[in-house]
Order: C-alpha cells, then sequence, then structure tokens
C-alpha cells in the first residue's frame, strides 16, 4: 500500500513545506476550496471515513451536526492529546509531517464554516509544538491559511494550545474545558459538542489522523478511498506495535489487517523465540486478548465482534515471561492516577480496583477477592460521567476473563507464580 | 510593577477569544520564568489575568506538568507505564535512585536531578523511554541510562 500519512517520513527534511509542496502538499486544499462546503461533508460521508480517536464514530455524521448548528463561530479542534498508553501514533505525523495535518484541517474548516482551528497538543510533546508552529508560520507566509485562503475569500486561523499532563483531556469535553483554561473536568452529553462546544459554540473534535486523512481522501475521491481495506471501515490505518516484537513501530496499514499479521508478518513475530502471552490491541483501555483470538480484523466495526476494540491502535504486545496481574495493576494505578475525581464510582470505584489488584500481586490475595474485583468493576460500567471508569472496569473485567488462573494462582501461591 | 510574563501573555491571549484560555499557557510561561510555580507566582497569573487566585490554584494543581515545589536543575521525566514496565523500566528508577540519590517525586541533596515518574509518553516502540527536561531519550538500557544521565550536569 502506497504510505499516505507516513509519506516522506523518512526524508530528514520531511516536516519542511517545500518537501511537502513537493509531492503534491496543499494540492487537496486548492481543490477543495472551489467546492462548496457541503459536498465535501458529503465526500466525507461516502467515504465512511471513521474517527481514529479511538471511539470510531462516523466523521461525516459529526461534521453534518456541526453544520447544520445555525451558530457561529464554529470551532474545529484537532486532538493531539495522545495520552493512552502504548499509543504513539500521532507523534510521527506532528513531528514529521505536520503539513498533512494543516492540510487537513484547512480543508476540514472549509467544510465546516470554521474559521478558527486549534490543536490540543499533549504536554509531553515539547518538540512537536514548535515543529507545529513553525509548520503554521510557512502556511501562513505562503497564503495557505489565515486571511483569505488561497484567494478563495475564505479564512481559517490556527493555533497550537498545549495541554499540561492529564489523560482526561483527551476525552472531548474534558478538552474543551482544558481549551477553555480549566480544570479537564468532562461535561454532561448532550448537549454534544458539535452544538455546544467550546465558549459555548459548536465545536468539532477530531483526532490528528483523522483529519490527516483528508487531503488523500480529497485527492483520490470517496471511491477509491473506500476502496481500501475494510469494506465496513476503509482506509489507511497507524498501528503502533510496543512490547514483546521483533520490530516495534508504528505501521501505515489498510484497515482490517489482522492482529496476527501486524504481530508476526510486519513485526517479525515475538522476541528472542518466546512465546505470545497476551495482547492489548487498541491501547491499555481496550480489552486484552489472548493468543488464540489474534485472527481479527483490526477495524472499528470488526473487532468489538471479536471480543475487543481497535481503539488507538496501539498494539502492547507480551510474552509468557510477563505477569499478566502485574500489567493488569499496573494500568489501574494509571486509571486511579488519571481520574479526574468528579465522579464516585470511577474515583472511588477505580481506586478500590487497584488496592484489591495490589494485594493480590502483592501476595496478600484472599478468597473472594476475584468475585469482589468483578462486583466492583460490573457497579462501575455505565454509571460514569465519561467512559474512563468503563475503560478502568472493563480492563480489569477482561484480564480476569481470560487469564482467570493466573489471578487464581497469585491467591493460591501468595505471590507470583511466574518468578 | 509591570509583570514579567506580562509581554509574552499578550502574543497568547490574542489566540482566543476569552481572556480565560490564556490559564494554561500563562501557568507555563510563570513556571518557566520561575522554575516552578510558587504562591507569588500563581498570584502573577491571577493578577495578569484577572481570574480568582483560588481558581488559578485549582488549575495549576489539576495538571501533573505544573510544579509546585522547587525542582532541581535537571527534571528526569521517566515512563513506567505497561510498555516500559514489561521492558525493564521499574529497573531503571532503582539504578536513578542508588545512583543519584533522588526519589520518585523528590530532588538530590546536589539540586542536579528531580525524578518523576511518567505515564506514557508516547515512545512506547522505543521503551523503556524517559525525557530529560524537553529531550526525548529512548531505548534505554540499564547501561546507557548512566550515560545520557552524566550528560546533564
Ligand atoms: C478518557 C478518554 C481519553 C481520550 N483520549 C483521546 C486522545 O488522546 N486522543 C484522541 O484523539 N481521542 C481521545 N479520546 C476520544 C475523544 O473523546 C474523541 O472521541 C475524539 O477525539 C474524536 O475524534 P475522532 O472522531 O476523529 O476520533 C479519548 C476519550 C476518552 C473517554
Ligand atoms: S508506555 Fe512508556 S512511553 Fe508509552
Amino acid at each position: 500500500m502506497e504510505k499516505v500519512l507516513l509519506a516522506n517520513i523518512d526524508n530528514p527534511k520531511s516536516a519542511e513545506i517545500g518537501v511537502y509542496e513537493a509531492s503534491g502538499g496543499y494540492d487537496s486544499l486548492r481543490k477543495s476550496l472551489e467546492l462548496a462546503p457541503d459536498d465535501i461533508i458529503e465526500t466525507v460521508k461516502k467515504a465512511n471515513l471513521r474517527g481514529r480517536g479511538g471511539a470510531g464514530f462516523p466523521t461525516g455524521m459529526k461534521w453534518m451536526f456541526a453544520s447544520k448548528d445555525p451558530k457561529f463561530p464554529k470551532y474545529l479542534v484537532c486532538n493531539a492529546d495522545e495520552g493512552e498508553p502504548g499509543t504513539f501514533k500521532d507523534r510521527p505525523i506532528l513531528e514529521k509531517n505536520p503539513h498533512i495535518l494543516i492540510e487537513g484541517m484547512a480543508i476540514s474548516g472549509h467544510a465546516l464554516k470554521a474559521e478558527f482551528g486549534y490543536i490540543y497538543l499533549r504536554g509531553e510533546y515539547p518538540a512537536a509544538k514548535g515543529i507545529l508552529e513553525e509548520a503554521i508560520r510557512q502556511a501562513e507566509a505562503k497564503g495557505y491559511i489565515g486571511d483569505n485562503m488561497m484567494g478563495s475569500g475564505r479564512n481559517f486561523k490556527l493555533a497550537v494550545h498545549q495541554g499540561a499532563g492529564a489523560y482526561i483531556c483527551g476525552e472531548e469535553t474534558a478538552l474543551i474545558e482544558s481549551l477553555e483554561g480549566k480544570k479537564g473536568h468532562p461535561r454532561i452529553k448532550p448537549p454534544f459538542p458539535v452544538n455546544v462546544g467550546a465558549w459555548g459554540m459548536p465545536t468539532i473534535v477530531n483526532n490528528v489522523e483523522t483529519l490527516s486523512n483528508m487531503p488523500f481522501l480529497m485527492r483520490v475521491g470517496p471511491e477509491a478511498y473506500a476502496a481500501i481495506g475494510s469494506k465496513e471501515c476503509p482506509g489507511p490505518k497507524l498501528f503502533c506495535v510496543s512490547g514483546h516484537v521483533n520490530k516495534p513501530g508504528v505501521y501505515e496499514l489498510p484497515m482490517g489487517v489482522t492482529l496476527r499479521e501486524i504481530i508476526y508478518d510486519h513485526c517479525g513475530g515475538i522476541k528472542n523465540g518466546k512465546t505470545l502471552k497476551a495482547v492489548i490491541p487498541g491501547g491499555i483501555s481496550t480489552p486484552v486478548l489472548p493468543p488464540d483470538k489474534i485472527d481479527c480484523p483490526m477495524d472499528f466495526v470488526n473487532m468489538p465482534k471479536h471480543g475487543s476494540m481497535l481503539g488507538s491502535g496501539a498494539v502492547i504486545v507480551m510474552d509468557e515471561s510477563v505477569c499478566l496481574v502485574k500489567v493488569c495493576l499496573r494500568a489501574l494505578k494509571f486509571f486511579e492516577h488519571e481520574s479526574c475525581g468528579k465522579c464516585t464510582p470511577c474515583r472511588d470505584g477505580v481506586s478500590w480496583l487497584r488496592q484489591v489488584l495490589a494485594r493480590i500481586e502483592g501476595g496478600e490475595g484472599r478468597p473472594g477477592d476475584i468475585e469482589l474485583l468483578s462486583e466492583v468493576a460490573g457497579n462501575i460500567t455505565g454509571k460514569t460521567f465519561c467512559p474512563l471508569g468503563d475503560g478502568a472496569a472493563s480492563v480489569v473485567l477482561n484480564f480476569i476473563k481470560h487469564f482467570r488462573d493466573e489471578f487464581d494462582m497469585h491467591i493460591a501461591r501468595k505471590g507470583c507464580p511466574i518468578k | 510593577m509591570k509583570s514579567q510574563i506580562a509581554d509574552e501573555l499578550e502574543c497568547v491571549k490574542a489566540k482566543y477569544p476569552a481572556e480565560r484560555a490564556a490559564l494554561l499557557p500563562a501557568l507555563y510561561l510563570a513556571q518557566r520564568k520561575y522554575g516552578w510555580l510558587s504562591a507569588e507566582a500563581m498570584d502573577e497569573v491571577s493578577r495578569e489575568l484577572r481570574v480568582p487566585k483560588a481558581t488559578v490554584r485549582g488549575v495549576a494543581t489539576f495538571y501533573a506538568m505544573y510544579r509546585h515545589k522547587q525542582v532541581g536543575r535537571n527534571v528526569i521525566q521517566l515512563c513506567t507505564n505497561v510498555s516500559c514496565m514489561i521492558l525493564g523500566a521499574e529497573r531503571l528508577v532503582d539504578i536513578i535512585r542508588e545512583k543519584y540519590g533522588v526519589e520518585p517525586g523528590g530532588t538530590s541533596a546536589d539540586g542536579r536531578f528531580s525524578l518523576v515518574i511518567m505515564e506514557c509518553i508516547g515512545a512506547c516502540g522505543t521503551a523503556p523511554a524517559m525525557l530529560v527536561n524537553t529531550d526525548f531519550h529512548e531505548s534505554l538500557t540499564q547501561e546507557n541510562i548512566v550515560t545520557i544521565l552524566e550528560g546533564y550536569r
């Protein structure tokens, strides 16, 4: 497959506007500015583009909701918070291919009649901030964005807003609060951001990778785009693979490639000849899978049918040497730390789960602890403001579902059987 | 007296339709200027943006990257999340602790290093990883981490 999102990535000067222009960069924007905004939204719908931020929401539908709202100004916000542990797929775009994102945002801004765009960039990517700001300056100097983009009479102002280390700010309503200068507490939905978002105005939040698909999508058209990968959920997709594989890294592959193909064909299999024990397929919040469940097509529509989720496309591969109780505990420590504290089931429930896991891992687990974990997790599910609590509960439930033996053994032997 | 961060803040404010949105950037500016967010630094931000002191403090303490005590000359931010953990990040914490006498969340007696344990920093494919100040260091081993840290005085 021709690389789209990671095109030019091996060129050390890939972030420069000249390199981007030389391979047709900003041609799609020129073409799109000649189209009516609603026609672009139609194109996105036809292409069946789904958001790459984790939930896989149909982008065209989100855009239509925003576009139908009569309030102006509208804001386009790029979610570059990339906080889901295991995820490092947006980073190469931000650091090495910033113009594909800027062009994508300018096209999207035109489609949505949004004249202001923000890139909400996580605080942990300091280098990306400078690179993006320089790229924005270059694009403005060339007249691609800013006032009267390419003589079209349309305006698009773009700025970078730096986060400050809070995972919850990746959730779109918390992100908007944070953009407004507040604590990152999620808002109750509805109203949805497409109607009442930043500063009370219609706001479209999309992931870096989603917006970066736009130049290519507009260049090839919806039919050619929809012909890539899974029929139900097409397009190029970034997968970031970490853990015990021979060749970890970011791979651009068609949607629907199987987890097995990713691990064995693209990443060269398990390191040091060891055997596969477990995979987290889409970032730490997605359900873990055992080795006999890796023939699943990696896309937003099919993964749920195979017991997990595509999430952020962050594949974490674990070999036989890994203690899964420890991994589960580490994940829960993360959720406990990142719970914003606004709602009780998440704040107290996740902390409770972590405490029980800690005693099991530490060799002090009690009979009945696994039932207790299931019960507490069950009481979090569906009762929280935002999906963070649900994610934490489902992590625990799925580790227990597939690897119950290992938990039992920790309790029975008063410690880790692997050590 | 004119605040030291006032000029830069004017440019930042221009990016947003409401002044309040400049609060996160303002806290960064103050932190860069003073090294950490003392009560005085936060009060300065409060005056500049006309946001109540308690609100500034509430926001500043919500986010992990704002510092509420003096930090060392170099801040080591080491990731111990799952991808880093399964490739040995915990051992690296021990090495830093033993070699430089710094505990997670603390600062070495000579003020050279502060150590912060991070959640994922987006370098999982080249785990374990850390940020020292604003520099990424990836594919860390028990050997190369010391060589890298020796480069920071
Ligand atoms: C706890 C939590 C964390 C999230 N973190 C991110 C993130 O880091 N990046 C991201 O793009 N979306 C993240 N999301 C999803 C966003 O809320 C939102 O759905 C997404 O940015 C929409 O963009 P898309 O439609 O292009 O996927 C997160 C959601 C939740 C509940
Ligand atoms: S888990 Fe350590 S950088 Fe992602």
